[in-house]
């Protein structure tokens, strides 16, 4: 049940209201702009975007200032950089997309930033790091560069240190290619901060972040004959706390928990979380809606959420044989299923994010909508990500889908629906509550009002 | 005469269903749409289409797999897509497409 005031993800006062959007405004939507991840560094400092384009776009927080008391920071550009570009194999005779799948932050250790961004088949680590002087006053050089003619120096001088215009650079310390045969879909950090993995359709491989020519296999399902292949992995993440334990999702929407101490080779999961499903109710598509999109751990480590086409489930780690929690995201869409598996929106894959506190869970659906659960209060609502309601501070108006029957005003119709409008990404501030919710080309960032 | 009976019996199920499931109302409509989908849901068909995705050109794995499954059984063929040339010939570099470099920044960063 909605209460008019929203009332997920806080107390019963909390409204969502919209801060900030980001990219162009005209219909005509390149496809290199669309955006294709989105994810906060552990701080909530910084925000980085990935783009169908390879490109990575990184906002940074402004610092609060008095005079601004109804909002927080607002997020400018802080750096931007081509990533990955595109390929073709011409050994497989595979044309390999630049897109960005994931970008995944490393904990901050120094001044610079670093985080790891994934298209299809490589990983790059990328230090983000300012400069904001420079030195002046060479030997060799002149100011702009030019070699000074060695005859002419008489003198020595040691260089000062000048300030200058502050500088963000961006520079691939590490690239780990050749490791995966099929697509990547996930990496994930590991606790110890010093190991990585990596998944494809059908393997996993763990990575040391110093060390690209290497990498250990530590899952593979590909069967001997392709034949027999009937399920691939789906995601893939490392526990926030236990580094020997990860997580792989299939797309027969079961999940694998693996203790990387039992064996080199994690064949042999140590917990197999599935649901058990009412035969009766099967059909052609019950697999398919079945396939998990994300799975994503909960802060606290003790439970995980997984995305499948219509719901979003909460599992708790110590019990197997079915989730603590399921949210319907759009049930709606059952009676549907026939149009979405011939418009191939089906197979659209939704990914889940858990707030700070892990008392709310979000998850996006079409038509730029995008839907909060609380855990807690057991309340759920239906956001828009929408320009139409863009005015700074605007509070967010919650949307309701009308599923047969008499339409009442301001309800939309699923025959209405916009399916080209997905909301695949969205990310919550690691401490606050402020949103970012990648509509396309659009980059949302929503707040919560401060009373 | 109990042939008639058995698939009125039939009949009445598919209606229990359809009224009971609106997922088996909806894999009526699409079997009823293509006839040939293949019998196994979302199996091994669906999960190879995903695997090769990319695959541009013909290459002499895929030749001689297509081979050996042409001599067992025949397959229910997909939808020729428009863009996937397989076995009608050997590309050249000439043949490959420009894949153009991303210069343009991203509209984002404005």
């Amino acid at each position: 049940v909605q209460g008019p005031r929203g009332g997920v993800g806080g107390g019963n006062d909390f409204q969502w209201c919209f801060s900030q959007v980001k990219g162009a405004i005209d219909e005509d939507v390149a496809e290199a702009d669309i955006i294709s991840t989105v994810e906060f560094n552990c701080s909530g400092e910084l925000l980085a975007t990935g783009d169908k384009g390879g490109r990575v776009v990184i906002f940074q927080r402004e610092q609060e200032s008095k005079n601004r008391l109804l909002s927080r920071g607002e997020y400018n550009v802080y750096s931007t950089f081509q990533s990955h570009e595109p390929e073709f194999d011409y050994l497989k005779s595979l044309e390999i997309e630049e897109k960005i799948n994931k970008i995944r932050w490393l904990p901050q250790q120094n001044a610079a930033h670093f985080l790891l961004s994934a298209n299809d088949k490589t990983i790059k680590l990328w230090k983000i790091s300012e400069r904001d002087k420079r030195a002046e006053g060479y030997n060799l050089k002149d100011e702009d560069g030019r070699l000074r003619d060695q005859f002419r120096i008489t003198t020595l001088r040691v260089p000062v240190l000048m300030p200058m215009d502050l500088m963000v650079e961006a520079s691939p310390r590490r690239i780990f290619a050749n490791a995966h045969t099929y697509h990547i879909n996930s990496i994930s950090v590991n606790s110890d901060y010093e190991t990585y993995l990596s998944a494809d359709d059908l393997r996993i491989n763990l990575w040391h972040l110093e060390i690209t020519d290497r990498s250990f296999n530590i899952v593979d399902i590909k069967p001997a004959n392709m034949e027999e292949l009937t399920e691939v992995i789906t995601a893939a993440e490392c526990h926030p706390h236990q580094c020997n334990v990860f997580v792989y999702s299939s797309s027969k929407g079961t999940i694998r928990l693996c203790d990387m101490r039992a064996a080199a080779l994690c064949d042999r999961h140590s917990k197999f979380f599935e649901e058990p499903e009412d035969p009766s109710s099967r059909s052609f598509f019950s697999e398919i809606i079945s396939s998990i999109s994300d799975v994503k751990f909960s802060h606290s480590g003790r439970y995980m959420m997984t995305r499948d086409y219509l719901s979003v489930k909460v599992w708790d780690l110590n019990m197997e044989n079915r989730p603590v929690e399921t949210y319907q995201v759009h049930e709606y869409l059952r009676s549907k299923l026939c149009s979405l598996y011939e418009n191939d929106c089906i197979f659209d894959k939704f990914e889940c994010c858990w707030n700070g506190s892990d008392s709310a869970i979000m998850t996006g659906s079409y038509n730029n909508f995008f839907r909060m659960f609380d855990r807690n209060t057991r309340r759920d609502i239906t956001l828009e990500a929408s320009r139409e309601n863009s005015k700074p501070r605007a509070m967010l108006k919650p949307r309701k889908v009308c599923t047969g029957g008499k339409r009442k005003k301001d309800e939309i119709s699923v025959d209405s629906l916009d399916f080209n409008k997905k909301i695949l990404h969205t990310a919550w501030h690691p401490k606050e509550n402020v949103i970012a919710v990648a509509a396309t080309n659009n980059l949302y960032i929503f707040q919560d009002k401060i009373n | 005469m109990s042939g008639e009976v058995q698939a009125s019996t039939e009949e009445q199920q598919e209606m229990q269903d359809t009224v009971v499931s609106p997922e088996k109302a909806e894999e009526v409509k699409l079997k009823a749409r293509y006839p040939h989908l293949g019998t196994r849901p979302g199996g091994s068909d669906l999960l190879r289409k995903r695997l090769q995705k990319g695959q541009k050109y013909f290459d002499s794995g895929d030749y001689n797999m297509a081979k050996a499954k042409m001599k067992n059984k025949q397959l229910p063929t997909a939808a020729a897509e428009k863009t996937e040339i397989t076995g009608d010939h050997i590309p050249t570099p000439q043949d490959l497409p420009q894949r153009k470099q991303s210069l343009v920044a991203s509209k984002l960063a404005f």
